[in-house]
């Protein structure tokens, strides 16, 4: 799975940068899954949603994932939909969010996925996307509403610039839908864990047990499970269920939410919700 | 999907991956009934004893003696509830029933499609929810208590513009989390796939009778046929007739909003490419590719978007798109109220400002014109006091 094509220009610095592929065997060789935070790029300024990111990395993150702020995100609740009003308030741009990676890439080489509605991309023009993604230090892009059958460019421009391009696998995905995205996408499969959009639940979905056990037996790739992942019990419990990694969004955004008016505060418990959360993916079985 | 959805390089099914196999069975039913007998025999029945069709094609003398052109009214504003939305709603309406959905959804700007749905509703007995930006709950105040009457509950959309995009936005979230049992009744030719080609098929009847009509009258052709463009649903079912008619000329009245440079929903006129609501077409929105707020003083043509079969009829030239501004369809308003008294609905009103346009022009002096009077002004009154300056 590995992405290594020759014909791009990578800068010695993302050279270094740690792969999708690198960073699930390291966890797999000490029998861990991954644990994935999210951000909103510029959430709640771009300074503090930076700190953010640090206070995640220090905590454990094995992988980030970055939302850029998006007028009209139909696959999100209330608490992204409110980050990214913060954001966009705050000035975010496309240019700033890359601005805002290359910063990541000063104190951290983990994995980057970049999480977009497919609009910001296909506004600047998907070679020009993916190639200011590929040099700002990114690995995989995923565009919450661009399905397999409208991806064939994004698919090429991936490739061409050395980027995964990742898919979503649902309750409702088939079969043989799985076996197709599968075979299009890279990086890892994203297991979208409830019947919705984002936010925080109390419980996990009983069906989400099934649902990853069902996508592995479809794909060789390794399998993260998102939305409605906010508490450690459930990031144990999809790890004991085979996932590879959990994403967890909602449940770290509601801690900027709660703690605008007190940033250190914001940040600390940031960390420890975040150890804590690190913590649960030990649980791995082998 | 069977079908890719596209019209040139516009449409297709840019949604979560969460909404496709609802996408696959929806494409499914609508292609298995579209040429069904006994649905269509129902929806046929429905749409004359429920909905009143079919509606006349109307020549308006008076006007047609000032303008110098001769003018026929597609009397859309005949129908139930006020507008060619119905159309629509029965439509799909018939089709959740068939499919064995439970509970209907929808978004609306105006109110006009709401309470198109929440008739649909009550008429075949579903739990209806519909999304209404807090905005236009403020401005249409006596619609929610019509939806409320039929039995629906209509749910106040407080995020970004509080308008219909965030209507849309928040149905589709609803669709999302509730897909295996309900049905998602868009209002216009946009949406992912089947919507444009789907909402366009049950508005066709408007295109399908208007031409019998117009040949039954004139014995011709006509020489342009005019309709007012928010997603762009009634002028698809009208053009829908005439597009192979290569000397009939189509025209799309936008809503101009405050004119060039100002705040507008002419997304075919000053917008650009892009992805919204499911779907590749025109869209008005920055540099980045945010989405930007539409304004008209309608409602129901106050939307950043457009159906992407209506970027193809643009950039193929087989149809031509024009800005109408706020206070030319004021003016057209006043017009056919004084000329013919009938009172037209605003987004009408943009159709009948362009007609008048096209008429005045020397060139077209004697020619035949089809208004397509999508709905009746009775739900702008407030409006049009407060423009007028009158105390209503
Ligand atoms: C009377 C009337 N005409 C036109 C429209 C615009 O919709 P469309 O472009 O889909 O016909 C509306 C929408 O609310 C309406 O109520």
């Amino acid at each position: 799975m590995k992405t290594r094509p020759d014909d791009i220009q990578t800068s010695n610095k993302s050279q270094s940068l740690e792969t999708y592929d690198e960073m699930f065997k390291r966890l797999d060789e000490k029998g861990e899954s991954a644990f994935i935070p999210f951000v909103v790029a510029g959430d709640p300024d771009f300074e503090t949603s930076l700190q953010i990111v640090q206070e995640m990395v220090r905590a454990g993150a094995d992988a980030l994932e970055i939302g850029f702020p998006f007028s009209d995100p139909i696959a999100d609740g209330p608490t992204i939909q409110a980050a990214d009003v913060r954001a966009l308030e705050a000035g975010m741009t496309v240019q700033k969010g890359f601005e805002f990676i290359r910063k990541i890439r000063e104190f951290s080489d983990i994995p980057i996925g970049l999480l977009v509605y497919y609009n910001l991309v296909y506004k600047m023009g998907l070679d020009q996307f993916y190639r200011e993604a590929k040099n700002s230090g990114v690995n995989g892009i995923l565009a919450a509403d661009l399905p397999p059958e409208e991806a064939a460019d994004a698919i090429k421009s991936a490739k061409k610039h050395g980027i995964n391009q990742i898919f979503m696998a649902a309750h409702t995905t088939s079969n043989q839908r799985l076996k197709n995205i599968s075979k299009l996408a890279g990086g890892f499969v994203y297991v979208v864990a409830v019947m919705g959009v984002t936010g925080v639940r109390s419980q996990l979905d009983d069906r989400t047990v099934d649902l990853i056990q069902r996508v592995r037996k479809h794909t060789p790739l390794p399998i993260c499970v998102g939305f409605g992942i906010s508490q450690p019990e459930h990031v144990e419990k999809v790890t004991k269920a085979g996932s590879d990694g959990a994403i967890v969004a909602s449940a770290l955004i509601n801690l900027v939410d709660e703690h605008l008016e007190d940033r250190n505060l914001m940040l600390k418990q940031m960390g420890s919700h975040c150890l804590a959360l690190k913590k649960a993916t030990k649980e791995k079985l082998p | 999907m069977i079908k890719d959805g596209k019209f040139g390089k516009y449409g297709g099914i840019f949604v979560p991956e969460l909404l496709i196999p609802a996408l696959e069975e929806l494409e499914a039913a609508f292609l298995k009934y579209k040429d069904h007998t006994k649905f269509n025999n129902e929806l046929e029945y429905y749409l004359s004893e429920f909905a009143g069709r079919p509606t006349s094609l109307y020549y308006a003398k008076n006007l047609s003696v000032k303008l110098g052109c001769k003018i026929y009214l597609k009397r859309e504003d005949l129908l139930h509830t006020g507008a060619h939305k119905i159309n629509n709603t029965l439509g799909q309406g018939l089709l959740a029933k068939y499919m064995g959905k439970e509970r209907l959804i929808a978004e609306t700007g105006a109110g006009q499609h709401g309470i198109a749905t929440a008739v649909v509703g009550a008429l075949f007995g579903f739990p209806t929810d519909v999304y209404m930006g807090s905005a236009d709950i403020e401005r249409q105040k006596l619609n929610v208590l019509r939806m409320e009457l039929s039995g629906t509950r209509v749910l106040s959309v407080e995020s970004g513009s509080k308008t219909l995009k965030d209507a849309i936005n928040q149905a589709l979230r609803d669709w999302i989390t509730n897909v295996e049992t309900t049905h998602y009744l868009i209002g216009s030719t946009v949406g992912p796939h089947p919507y444009p080609e789907m909402v366009k098929h049950f508005q066709s009847v408007i295109g399908l009778e208007t031409r019998q009509q117009i040949i039954e009258k004139e014995e011709k052709l006509p020489d342009a046929v005019i309709a007012c463009v928010g997603g762009g649903s009634n002028a698809l079912g009208i053009f829908s007739a005439f597009l192979n008619d290569k000397n009939v000329e189509l025209i799309g009245a936008e809503g101009g909003g405050d004119g060039p440079g100002g705040r507008n929903g002419a997304t075919l006129t000053y917008g650009t490419e892009g992805v919204l609501h499911g779907s590749l077409s025109f869209v008005l929105q920055d540099h980045d590719g945010q989405i930007s707020e539409a304004h008209s003083v309608s409602a129901g043509l106050d939307y950043p978007g457009v159906g992407p079969e209506h970027s193809q009829l643009k950039v193929t030239g087989r149809a031509k798109y024009v800005p109408i501004m706020d206070k030319e369809a004021l003016r057209g308003f006043e017009l056919l109220s004084k000329y013919e008294g009938i009172i037209p609905a605003l987004e009408s009103s943009h159709a009948v400002a362009c007609a008048e346009k096209y008429a005045k022009k020397p060139e077209n002096k004697g020619k035949t014109i089809i208004v397509n009077l999508s709905g009746r002004g009775d739900k702008d009154m407030h409006i049009v006091s407060q423009k007028m300056g009158v105390k209503a």
